[in-house]
């Protein structure tokens, strides 16, 4: 019995170190131009990370290699300890089949720049088909979910309309509900307010940091410095596909270390961060 | 021709203007009228279309059959045509290169070739293929057959009228599907979604926005094209009237039942099309939520 104890504590402890999504090394290039020159990233449970830069430096393709949306060239990325998008075979390491990644990717939710909502589906539909079609919940369960989620999204009342009815923050908060609603191991943002209109970006910050206080795993590419400040817990910088810094947000806004850190602080920071870059 | 520029002062309610008088339309219409009713006049008055024999021969069994055979033709080669276009349209946009050249040679060729040829090789194939036969090494056959047992009028004209349709389905389907905006494929895979559900409940409703008013000219093309089958002796439509005036010599009133019936047929399509094509409106839902997202990323 307290044997069983000890090691349900022990296991529960390893859980909470081991790192949800541990990035190693990795490479992508476009072209013969590298996108990400082998970047190192951990992202412990319950962590919030956000993913600063400027346009071009990699973030984006960060995060939708992390989501296999993208081909990898080199390096690796682990979720759960799992490799992902590769298997070791006797025959060596080879790419993982077609319904492997996607099991793979069940696990992961992101939340896209152009919110990418299914317009010909309405709201209610977009929020529970992959609950219903990808992880088995039955219709009813789906729909009683996504309802209390787009209740705590804001747009109760919104549950019968098509996508093209709503404005961008409206959409874009659906399609956060949207990323929630299959319980996600982490959530991976795509510059979420960067096709916003500056009046709606608000709501849509407002409801990524309900949600970072629900602690879950999030990745965050911005370029809300305010925001990144107030919600993360830790700041990574990204300069031409490489990882720069990668500290607490106190000391990343403070401290910054690097000089392209530096030059790119100051900029954005002009106008008390509200200035996006 | 003073005109007089009304001051505020007055009360001006533009919803009491009258409509504006425009010479050019008047003109126009006076033309359109007239010839209007020389057509009808030279379509009633001139004795040799023999209008009596085309109403004689308007329902007439055999002139039904033709018609039938017709329509026959035309629902198997777009359901053929339509379901090869697909398989045809998802190898074209392979990211494997032996599967998209496979897939663009066969609609290179036969969106090349015109379908009289190709109805009337099919019809002769017997002469480059005797038997068409399953062979086991030992020249042990299992299962074959007499191409000319095989190669009737019917099963060249299906083959032929399907091969022909599926080339044109591949490029309008292709042409939907790319339609599509990549996000779509981005959310539908990040979320989880296999393949096949990504195609048939996220791409493939969206394409069809723009696959369905191509693919209504395409069936009414068809519908026309299936009049080739005659040269094949396949009794459609205009084979039964053939076969009618080589007898009786009515060749104008007999091609005016098979155009009679043509038209018919083509009318009840469009409508059927304007149908579907309003169903799928709710996929217009894509061109706006682009055009707003498009606005919104430029401020």
């Amino acid at each position: 019995m307290s044997a069983a104890a000890h090691d349900v504590s022990t296991d529960a402890v390893q859980e909470t170190l081991r790192p949800v999504i541990e990035v190693q090394n990795l490479r992508k290039v476009y072209g013969g131009v590298p996108a990400l020159d082998g970047v190192d990233l951990q992202v412990r449970p319950g962590e919030v990370v956000a993913v600063l830069g400027p346009s071009g430096s990699g973030k984006s393709t960060l995060v939708r290699c992390i989501d296999q949306l993208e081909e990898i060239d080199g390096g690796a990325v682990f979720l759960d300890g799992e490799l992902l998008g590769y298997e070791q075979t006797p025959g060596g390491l080879r790419p993982l089949s077609e319904r492997g990644r996607r099991d793979q990717r069940r696990l992961m939710s992101m939340v896209f720049q152009q919110f990418n909502l299914f317009p010909h589906w309405t709201v209610l539909r977009n929020v529970m088909e992959a609950p219903v079609q990808v992880h088995g919940l039955s219709r009813d369960q789906a729909r009683q979910k996504a309802v209390q989620l787009l209740e705590r999204v804001g747009l109760a009342e919104k549950v019968l309309a098509y996508p093209r009815h709503l404005s961008g923050g409206q959409q874009q908060r659906v399609a956060i509900a949207r990323a929630v609603a299959v319980d996600p191991r982490v959530l991976l943002f795509d510059e979420p307010t960067s096709a916003l209109d500056p009046e709606l970006i608000g709501e849509v910050l407002q409801t990524i940091k309900d949600l970072a206080a629900g602690n879950r795993t999030m990745i965050v590419v911005t370029h809300e410095l305010e925001f990144a400040r107030e919600v993360a817990d830790r700041c990574v910088f990204m300069a031409d596909g490489r990882l720069i810094e990668d500290r607490p947000p106190e000391e990343f806004f403070t401290d910054p270390r690097s000089e392209r850190l530096q030059a790119f602080l100051p900029r954005s920071h002009g106008g008390s961060g509200q200035e996006r870059s | 021709m003073s005109l007089m520029t009304q001051q505020s002062s007055e009360q001006i309610d533009v919803s009491q203007a009258r409509g504006r008088v425009s010479w050019s339309r008047i003109l126009g219409t006076v033309v359109l009228s007239l010839i209007t009713l020389g057509v009808l006049w030279f379509v009633i008055t001139n004795e040799r279309f023999e209008w009596p024999v085309v109403w004689e021969y308007l329902f007439n069994p055999s002139v039904l059959l033709g018609l039938m055979m017709s329509l026959f033709l035309t629902v198997t080669a777009m359901t053929l045509g339509t379901m090869l276009g697909v398989v045809l349209a998802a190898g074209q946009l392979s990211d494997y290169w032996p599967y998209r050249w496979a897939c663009i040679i066969f609609v290179g060729f036969f969106r090349g070739v015109p379908p009289l040829v190709q109805l009337i090789f099919w019809y002769n194939l017997a002469y480059l293929l005797p038997r068409i036969s399953v062979t086991l090494p030992g020249d042990r056959e299992v299962v074959g057959w007499s191409t000319n047992d095989l190669i009737t009028p019917l099963t060249a004209a299906v083959i032929g009228l399907s091969l022909h349709q599926s080339a044109y389905m591949a490029e309008i389907i292709r042409a939907g599907l790319l339609s599509v905006d990549r996000g779509q494929h981005d959310a539908a895979s990040a979320m989880g979604f296999s393949r096949w559900n990504t195609f048939s409940r996220i791409v493939l409703p969206q394409a069809m926005r723009v696959i369905i008013p191509p693919s209504g000219s395409q069936i009414i093309a068809l519908l026309k094209g299936t009049s080739l089958v005659s040269v094949i002796a396949m009794g459609d439509l205009l084979h039964a009237v053939q076969v009618i005036y080589n007898r009786t010599y009515d060749v104008v009133p007999m091609l005016l039942v098979a155009v009679i019936w043509y038209l018919v047929v083509v009318t009840l399509l469009t409508l059927v099309q304007r149908r579907i094509e309003e169903h799928f409106g709710r996929g217009d839902a894509q061109s706006r939520v682009r055009a707003v997202s498009g606005k919104e990323s430029t401020t």
